[in-house]
């Protein structure tokens, strides 16, 4: 897919994450809309993973540990024909499968995560049963900004230099805040590369929104052998929507009607700046 | 002391030696059994499976979250995995790992505590384990069992392994003698094992406390003509509901046995499902008390708690006593 198919791509999954929260009047919009293009890239570029190989002990896995953003993996999931895109009509909805963090009962997903500081662990266990079995298959993990202070996600990180776990890629969506405020203010993480690559990780940074710069950086991995590899994605938390760009309140903000008119007529006219 | 098993006598062992010894059996036969490790190597006794089977032991280091996170996640990719740390840190401090990464995602990872219960005796209350069967009780999609000799803790290991689903299995480090199997030579979980069958009242153990409860009971009967039932209750969740009816229906007395705080364990596990359903033994809970843990070795504090063959027959004796 090019650039330029993923970005059109992009604007028909920011519809439908905000359609659903919006329907179902909860949701982590914010980061959502922060992440959506990582995972575009990661579904539509990167992955071998889909419907027909799930069950495949041999696919690429992707491991959501910033669960919360449960939504965009819902739209993407449902783009790749896991389940009826339907189904997301029953988000959050009593007895539905599609709730506020992903699990298992969901076709596609790998993990149920929610608790942050849990998807590097298991996905360094998944990388090295791959290593075990002299496997090929790669592991992806997509990590907050604001759960990096998880002290589980660093013992993890040891764990995966000392293994020199090549086959795991950490995605970190930098979009800069959390719930509280800016995470330089809450639990300041800077300088993230420097902290990793002194646990023996091989850094990039990406503009978490520039698709062609996204492909080329998944294409390069790993970025050194014999190390696991960090992605910081320089993202902006409510991406795509003029008013809820890099605003606190739209972390789990939900749209009114007027808000939600507004904005899918932006994606709208976002598609003829394409 | 030893068993004779098949004409052979069998020298007694801790049941950690027998889990390490089972394991390195199971992992001759399947290079996908894996087991995890946090510096723990030698405390859980897989120093000669670690030399055995390199290829088959993750150490992570002195880190219980990860230590579960990454079970997990081997699990997820088909290894059978034994997670092997002292019970004391697995289940408080990788609670939160046990609850979503094992249980709620049902990867099917093998928990192992070690050094249970008060097995470090005099290291404390940081090492002693008072806690596991409360806190996994309440977490749902976990076996929970405490074998109580050699031959529970083989058949434990082996038919755990291939489970696909959560169990935790918690050992102590002392030498168990082997218990009587002439009533019941079988194991299976969720199936207590009647030890001694006697008709004055009903005493349930689990884990190491089987032993002096058996004890006890034959004290019971050379004293005082006193005839009771001994049951090991290996498995604290799910319970034998059924077993524990039957015992129940005699409307005897009946006391139960833990080596454990005595809320949220075997003790409360057994009143919930009686009050529930009528019964109304006399009943009393033996265990560690809510208090300050008393310090020196797990003898010591067995006898100090009464968790002994004269503490256990002491309380038999008491209850038989009082009117109902």
């Amino acid at each position: 897919m090019t650039p330029k198919e993923l970005a059109l791509k992009s604007i028909g999954y920011r519809k439908n994450i905000l359609k659903y929260i919006y329907g179902a009047n909860a949701g982590h919009t914010g980061g959502s809309l922060s992440c959506i293009d990582i995972l575009n890239v990661l579904y539509n570029h990167t992955l071998n993973v889909g419907p027909d190989n799930f069950k495949s002990p041999d696919r690429d896995r992707y491991i959501q540990s910033k669960g919360h953003c449960v939504e965009a993996l819902f739209v993407v999931l449902a783009d790749k024909g896991f389940f009826p895109e339907s189904d997301l009509e029953t988000l959050c909805r009593y007895k539905s499968h599609y709730i506020g963090h992903p699990t298992r009962k969901v076709n596609g997903v790998e993990q149920n995560t929610g608790a942050l500081g849990h998807g590097l662990p298991i996905s360094v266990g998944t990388a090295l049963a791959a290593k075990m079995d002299n496997k090929a298959y790669r592991v992806f993990t997509l990590l907050g900004d604001g759960e990096l202070p998880e002290g589980s996600n660093w013992e993890a990180a040891l764990t995966a230099a000392h293994y020199k776990l090549d086959n795991l890629t950490a995605i970190i969506d930098h979009n800069k805040l959390q719930i509280t405020g800016r995470t330089s203010d809450v639990c300041n993480t800077d300088p993230i590369d420097l902290k990793f690559e002194s646990f023996g990780w091989a850094v990039r940074h990406v503009d978490g929104h520039d698709f062609k710069m996204l492909q080329e950086t998944l294409d390069e991995l790993p970025f050194t052998d014999s190390k696991p590899s960090l992605i910081i994605a320089h993202t902006v938390k409510g991406k795509g929507i003029s008013y809820m760009e890099d605003e606190l309140k739209w972390h789990h903000g939900v749209p009114n009607k007027q808000q939600y008119a507004q904005a899918i007529e932006e994606l709208d006219n976002a598609v003829a700046t394409l | 002391m030893g068993a004779i098993i098949d004409n052979v006598l069998v020298s007694d062992k801790a049941n950690l030696d027998v889990f390490s010894g089972t394991l390195q059996n199971l992992a001759e036969l399947d290079r996908d059994i894996v087991v995890v490790t946090s510096d723990s190597r030698g405390s859980g006794k897989l120093g000669p499976f670690g030399q055995k089977f390199p290829a088959q032991i993750v150490e992570i280091g002195i880190a219980e979250q990860n230590l579960v996170g990454v079970a997990a996640g081997l699990a997820s990719a088909g290894k059978k995995v034994f997670a092997v740390s002292p019970a004391c840190f697995l289940t408080a401090r990788a609670l939160e790992q046990i609850k979503n990464d094992v249980a709620y995602s049902d990867n099917p990872v093998k928990l192992i505590g070690i050094s249970a219960g008060v097995s470090y005796g005099a290291l404390g209350t940081t090492h002693h384990s008072l806690h596991d069967f409360a806190v996994l009780r309440a977490v749902n999609n976990i076996t929970v069992v405490a074998p109580a000799d050699n031959f529970e803790t083989e058949q434990a290991i082996a038919q755990a392994a291939n489970s696909n689903h959560p169990f935790y299995l918690r050992f102590g480090k002392k030498v168990m003698p082997a218990l009587p199997t002439d009533i019941d030579n079988s194991f299976s979980f969720v199936k207590g094992r009647i030890i001694r069958e006697g008709k004055d009242l009903t005493i349930i153990g689990t884990g190491e406390t089987v032993y002096p409860a058996w004890q006890a009971a034959e004290k019971l009967e050379q004293d005082y003509n006193i005839q009771a039932t001994v049951i090991s209750m290996h498995t604290i969740k799910p319970l034998d509901y059924e077993l524990l009816a039957r015992v129940a229906a005699t409307g005897k007395p009946i006391i139960t046995v833990e080596e454990h705080s005595v809320y949220g364990g075997l003790g409360e596990a057994c009143a919930s499902f009686l009050l529930q359903h009528n019964y109304h033994n006399p009943f009393k809970i033996m265990g560690i008390p809510d208090e300050y843990t008393v310090t020196g070795s797990q003898n010591e504090i067995f006898n100090h708690y009464g968790l002994s063959e004269s503490g256990i027959a002491d309380t038999a004796l008491k209850i038989l006593k009082q009117k109902h």
